[in-house]
C-alpha cells in the first residue's frame, strides 16, 4: 500500500505525458529528415518557410553534411539504417545507392506529373538519373566543365572572341604561352583531375569500358587519341604539371596572368567574382569546350552556321527518397517542392547552383548573367560516364595513372595498359555478378572472359553503351 | 586448491568478468569478424545484399601484395617511422634532459609549454602548420629566405612532403614521451651523479655512464609505444594532404581507410589492417629481442 502512496506522483506524471502524448499525435507534423551538403544544406532552409507554409502537417530537419565526407557519410547511414527520408546525392554516385537498393523507385510517382515538367530538364542530365528503365532521383542543380578565360590575354595575342576549335585553341594558348615568357603557362589543368581525358575521350567517341561495361576500354585507338591530344598541352608546356593543391592561390594567379585558361566548373562563376580583383572583372569570360576531331578541329561546316559544342561532363546533384522511410510521401513533396521552377531559380539566386530545369533559367537573375549563357549552351551537350558503383574508382586509377604518365614516370601506353589491367580488377565483382545473373536455372557454364559482346542481355545496367 | 583458494580464484574472476567481457565484445569480437571480413570480397554490393557475397580465401592478400599502391604505401610507411621514430625519441629525451637539468629555472613552465602541442587538437594544428609551409606567405620559407635559401614547396613536391609531415608529427608528438623520460629520469638516484662528480666525471661521461644505462626500460618503453603509434600514423597526412602529392604520404592505415570507406572494400581494406598488425607485431617481437640481447 505504501508503495503505491509512493508512487502516486509517478503515477499521475505517466498518466498525463500519456494524454498528452495522444492528443498530441492527432496533428503532430510529420518531420522529414533532410540531408544536404555544404553551402546548398545551408541555403535550402530559405525555400522551407514557404513549404512548411503550404503543407502545414510538415515540418522539414535539415542536416548539413560537409562535401568531404558526404560520401562516405550515407554509405555509413545505409550501413547503420540510418538514411533520411530525404536527400541529396551527386549524381555520380547514383549507380552506387542502386545497387545497395537504397533509393525509392520514382516513374510511378513521376507519372502524375505533366509531360512537359520532366522534358524541361537537361535530358543529358536527367539521363544520369535513370538507370535499367527507372528513375531513381531528380537532379535539383546541374554542373558541368567549359573554358574560364583571361579575355584580355587572349584578346592581347589576336583573339577577340574565343576560339571554337581544339585547333584554333591550340593556336592561341600557344601564343599566350609565347607572350607571357617563362613565368606563363597557358591553361591550369590540375594533373590529379580525371574530368579532361574523359571529356576528350568522350567527344572523341571513346567507349570507356566495353561489353556492358565489364572491362576497361582505354587501350582502345580513340581514347588513345584523345589522351595523348591531352598529354601534348603538358609536353609543349602549355600546362604546368601540378597538382590542385600545389596552386597556392588559383585566383590570384588567374589575376596575374600565371595562366589565362582553365577548365572547371559553375561554381567558379562566383568564386571569380568574388575573388578576382574589380578592375579585372571584365576580363574574363566563360566559354563552351569546341568538339574534338580526328584533326582536332571542326570539319568544313556546310551552313556557315555557329560554333558547334563539344560534349562536357554530365554532372550536378539530385535529390533521392530512402526506400525504407515509413515518410515517403511527405518526403516526395518536398522534392516535388524543391523541383518547381520557382524555387530552382530562387535556389539559384541562393547559392549560384545551376538550376536543372531549362524554364528556371528564364529568370532575370540568370538570364542577366553573362557568365551562364556559356553553361546553358554547354548543358545541353553533356555525355554521363558509365553509370555503374565502380566509375567513382575507376575515375581515380585513370587520374593516377595520367598523373604517373605526365610526370614522365611511364609511357602513355604503358600507362593505358597498366590502367585496364587495375580496371578490369576492379570490375572482376561486376563480371561475377552479371554472369551469375545470366545462369538460367540450370547452371550452364558461361564463358566470363573474352569478347561476350553477343550475350542477348536482358540486362539493366544503364544505357550508356548503346548511346555511343 | 583448497576451499579458501577456490573462493579467492571465483572472486577475482568475478571482479574481472565485467572488463573481461566488455574486451571480449568490443575488441576480440570485432577483431574476430575483421578476420573473417579479410577473406571475402564485402563490398558495397555485399552490403546491398549479403547473397553477393564470396568467401576468397586469401585473394585479398594476393591482390595487396601485387598492388604496387600498397608498397608505395609500406614504402611511406617505413620512411615515417625510420626517419620519424628515432627523431621523436631524440628530441623528447633532449626536452627531458634540459627541463629536468639543475639549471633550468621554471622547469614546470617548460614543461607545460612542451606537452601543449600534445593535447591540441591534431585538426586546428594542421590548419596553423598548413601557414607555415605555404610555399609563397608561409613563415618557414620567410625563415629561409633569410638565410638564403630558395623556397621549398613543403607539402607540394612529392620529395619533402613525407619530411614536412613527420616535423610536425614529431613537433606534435614530442612532449608525451619526454614526460616518460622526465619521469625515469626522476628515478635515478642522485647519490650516483654525486659520486661520479667526486670522481671527476664528466657531464657526457654522467650521461653516457649513468643516465643512459638506468634509462634503458623507460627508453623500451617510449621506443615500443613510438613504434606502434608511427606504424600506425594516419591523421597527419590524411588532414594534412590527403596521401599526396602522387600518393607519396599515403600511409597504410590511409591506403585502408580510403580502401575501407572510400570505396567500401571492407575485406581488402580487412587484409591491410592484418598485414599492418602481423608487422607491427613483428617489429615490437623484434625490439624486444635485441634489447635482451644486449641486458
Amino acid at each position: 500500500m505504501n508503495i503505491f502512496t509512493r508512487l502516486r506522483p509517478l503515477l499521475i506524471a505517466l498518466w498525463v505525458f500519456g494524454l498528452t502524448g495522444c492528443d498530441a499525435t492527432a496533428d503532430r507534423p510529420v518531420v522529414v529528415q533532410f540531408w544536404a551538403m555544404g553551402q546548398e544544406g545551408e541555403q535550402v532552409k530559405a525555400l522551407l518557410p514557404e513549404f512548411e507554409r503550404r503543407y502545414p502537417t510538415i515540418r522539414v530537419r535539415v542536416q548539413q553534411l560537409p562535401w568531404s565526407a558526404a560520401h562516405e557519410k550515407l554509405l555509413t547511414a545505409y550501413a547503420g539504417d540510418a538514411l533520411p527520408d530525404l536527400f541529396q546525392l551527386g549524381n555520380t554516385w547514383i549507380p552506387e545507392f542502386v545497387a545497395l537498393r537504397a533509393l525509392e523507385p520514382l516513374d510511378g510517382r513521376l507519372r502524375a506529373w505533366p509531360e512537359i515538367a520532366l522534358a524541361d530538364y537537361f535530358p543529358g542530365i536527367l539521363a544520369t538519373n535513370r538507370l535499367e528503365d527507372q528513375t531513381w532521383a531528380l537532379p535539383w542543380y546541374v554542373d558541368t566543365r567549359l573554358f574560364f578565360y583571361r579575355s584580355d590575354l587572349l584578346a592581347a595575342v589576336g583573339f577577340a572572341k574565343p576560339p571554337d576549335t581544339w585547333d584554333d585553341w591550340l593556336r592561341a594558348m600557344t601564343a599566350l604561352k609565347a607572350a607571357g615568357g617563362s613565368v606563363r603557362h597557358a591553361i591550369l589543368l590540375p594533373i590529379n583531375e580525371w574530368q579532361l581525358p574523359v571529356i576528350l575521350a568522350l567527344q572523341n567517341g571513346a567507349l570507356l569500358l566495353r561489353d556492358r561495361d565489364q572491362y576497361g576500354n582505354f587501350q582502345d585507338p580513340r581514347f588513345r587519341e584523345a589522351f595523348l591530344f591531352y598529354l601534348s598541352l603538358f609536353e609543349r608546356g602549355l600546362a604546368p604539371p601540378v597538382g590542385n593543391t600545389q596552386m597556392a592561390n588559383l585566383y590570384q594567379e588567374f589575376a596575374n596572368g600565371v595562366f589565362a585558361v582553365y577548365v572547371s566548373g559553375p561554381w567558379n562563376i562566383g568564386e571569380f567574382g568574388r575573388r578576382l580583383p574589380a578592375a579585372l572583372q571584365d576580363q574574363w569570360m566563360t566559354a563552351p569546350l569546341p568538339e574534338f576531331t580526328k584533326t582536332f578541329s571542326r570539319p568544313p561546316v556546310g551552313e556557315g552556321t555557329e560554333a558547334r559544342v563539344g560534349a562536357s561532363l554530365a554532372g550536378g546533384a539530385s535529390l533521392a527518397l530512402n526506400r525504407t522511410s515509413p515518410r515517403r510521401e511527405a518526403a516526395w513533396k518536398l522534392l516535388e517542392f524543391l523541383a518547381e521552377p520557382e524555387q530552382q531559380a530562387h535556389f539559384y539566386q541562393l547559392t549560384g547552383d545551376l538550376p536543372a530545369r531549362q524554364s528556371a533559367w528564364k529568370d532575370p537573375a540568370l538570364a542577366g548573367n553573362r557568365y551562364a549563357q556559356a553553361f546553358r549552351e554547354q548543358l545541353r551537350q553533356v555525355k554521363a560516364t558509365p553509370p555503374i558503383p565502380e566509375w567513382e574508382r575507376i575515375a581515380n586509377k585513370l587520374a593516377y595513372h595520367a598523373e604517373r604518365t605526365i610526370r614522365g614516370q611511364v609511357s602513355a601506353d604503358e600507362a593505358l595498359a597498366a590502367l585496364d589491367r587495375d580496371v578490369d580488377r576492379i570490375l572482376e565483382k561486376r563480371r561475377w555478378l552479371l554472369a551469375r545473373e545470366q545462369q538460367p536455372s540450370p547452371p550452364a557454364p558461361l564463358p566470363l572472359a573474352g569478347e561476350g559482346s553477343e550475350h542477348p542481355a536482358p540486362v539493366p545496367p544503364a544505357g550508356e553503351g548503346s548511346e555511343r | 586448491m583448497n576451499g579458501p583458494e577456490r573462493h579467492a580464484a571465483w572472486s577475482g574472476w568475478a571482479f574481472a568478468a565485467p572488463a573481461l567481457l566488455l574486451i571480449a565484445v568490443f575488441f576480440f569480437l570485432p577483431v574476430l569478424a575483421a578476420l573473417l571480413l579479410s577473406f571475402t570480397d564485402f563490398d558495397i554490393y555485399a552490403l546491398g545484399d549479403l547473397n553477393r557475397l564470396r568467401f576468397i580465401g586469401f585473394n585479398n592478400y594476393q591482390q595487396l601484395l601485387q598492388s604496387p599502391l600498397f608498397w608505395t604505401a609500406l614504402g611511406n610507411t617505413f620512411y615515417f617511422v625510420i626517419m620519424g621514430g628515432p627523431l621523436s625519441v631524440a628530441v623528447s629525451l633532449g626536452a627531458a634532459l634540459l627541463v629536468n637539468a639543475r639549471l633550468t629555472r621554471f622547469p614546470g613552465l617548460f614543461r607545460t609549454a612542451f606537452f601543449l602541442p600534445v593535447v591540441t587538437t591534431l585538426v586546428a594544428v594542421a590548419v596553423v602548420w598548413r601557414y607555415l609551409y605555404h610555399p609563397r606567405y608561409g613563415l618557414l620559407n620567410y625563415a629561409l629566405s633569410l638565410l638564403g635559401i630558395e623556397p621549398i614547396d613543403w607539402l607540394g613536391d612529392p620529395d619533402w612532403a613525407m619530411p614536412a609531415i613527420i616535423l610536425m608529427a614529431v613537433w606534435k608528438n614530442f612532449g608525451f614521451n619526454m614526460i616518460i623520460f622526465i619521469a625515469g629520469l626522476q628515478n635515478i638516484p642522485t647519490q650516483l651523479y654525486e659520486a661520479a662528480r667526486i670522481d671527476g666525471a664528466s657531464d657526457w661521461r654522467q650521461f653516457r655512464y649513468i643516465t643512459l644505462p638506468l634509462l634503458g626500460p623507460t627508453f623500451l618503453f617510449v621506443a615500443l609505444m613510438t613504434l606502434i603509434g608511427y606504424f600506425q600514423v594516419f591523421a597527419e597526412p590524411y588532414v594534412m594532404t590527403q596521401g599526396g602529392p602522387a600518393n607519396r604520404t599515403l600511409s597504410i592505415v590511409l591506403l585502408m581507410y580510403e580502401e575501407g570507406f572510400r570505396w567500401w572494400n571492407m575485406g581488402y581494406a580487412s587484409a591491410a589492417a592484418f598485414i599492418l598488425f602481423t608487422l607491427i607485431l613483428a617489429a615490437t617481437v623484434l625490439q624486444l629481442k635485441l634489447r635482451r640481447g644486449q641486458d
